[in-house]
């Protein structure tokens, strides 16, 4: 039971820090390149494309969990995941793979995005 | 006042401005950075311990869910107009982690709803979403086609 515990603690310690780091990476490019919130995220995604295409994303997923699939690059490594998986059954499935593993995220996205345009008036940028 | 003329003056004015304006703080920067950053991501550890432990989930539809929920709260809080605020001092702490891409896709969907349904809510909510879910479908398909070439997969 106590192993358990310090188990799940363990798991939120190496997300808390693996999450932090990459964002932070992130910002040391932020500040010496100042590329727009955009180009950030595309280049990380792609990071994570590249990282999993090379089959080394999948160490940090399984060592840091929430901590690696959390940062957009846990989205590129989801899209590379479908991919290769999708190569299995074939050149459809290479093509198809990627974009079906990501549907959960997309469809979130643009389902709750929805939603809150919606329900919710845009604050001025202001305060 | 053309060319190289043009150029260098911006340049110069540039650098005036500069000199102006306070040092950027790097280091606090990316100490904050670290913190938002980390604390969304034991966030997503906490919901998807909570998913495992007690509602069974596992695989594609444990990491599935987990990322809808983070999708849900960013443009929830987004809707609320708490995130902008959080994104003010955590820089890429908020903009990385996919509460980040929820926000830059319910943050000009709201905005421009005033422009319609269509061409406005609907179209704007890919400004910055769209080159992510391009650029993915093309990398992602790529390295699938890359792996059924090589029948390594």
């Amino acid at each position: 039971m106590f192993e358990e515990y310090a188990e799940i603690l363990i798991g939120f310690i190496k997300a808390f820090a693996v999450g932090g780091l990459i964002c932070a990476i992130a910002q040391v490019v932020i500040n010496f390149t100042d590329l727009t919130a955009g180009k950030i995220l595309v280049i990380f995604m792609l990071a994570g494309v590249v990282l999993q295409g090379l089959g080394v994303y999948q160490y940090l997923v399984d060592f840091a969990g929430a901590g690696a699939t959390v940062p957009i690059c846990g989205f590129g490594y989801l899209l590379a995941n479908g991919g290769i998986r999708g190569a299995e059954n074939g050149l459809f499935g290479a093509l198809t793979g990627a974009l079906s593993s990501a549907s959960a995220g997309i469809s979130a996205a643009v389902i709750f995005a929805f939603l809150a345009a919606l329900v919710f008036k845009a604050k001025s940028k202001k305060n | 006042m053309t060319g190289k003329d043009r150029e260098n003056y911006n340049k110069n004015y540039i650098e005036y401005v500069n000199s102006f304006a306070p040092p950027t703080k790097h280091f606090k920067n990316c100490i904050r950075t670290f913190f938002v950053g980390g604390l969304i991501c034991t966030i997503g550890q906490f919901i998807r311990i909570i998913l495992e432990k007690a509602f069974g989930l596992s695989g594609d539809e444990l990491a599935g869910t987990t990322s809808m929920i983070l999708i849900f709260l960013g443009c929830f809080l987004t809707g609320l107009g708490v995130y902008d605020r959080i994104g003010r001092n955590a820089g890429a702490g908020s903009i990385v982690p996919i509460t980040g891409f929820a926000n830059s896709v319910a943050s000009p969907a709201m905005e421009f709803k005033t422009e319609g349904y269509i061409y406005g809510l609907a179209a704007k909510m890919f400004v910055v979403a769209g080159p992510i879910i391009v650029y993915g479908v093309l990398s992602g398909s790529l390295v699938g086609v890359i792996y059924w070439l090589l029948g390594l997969a």
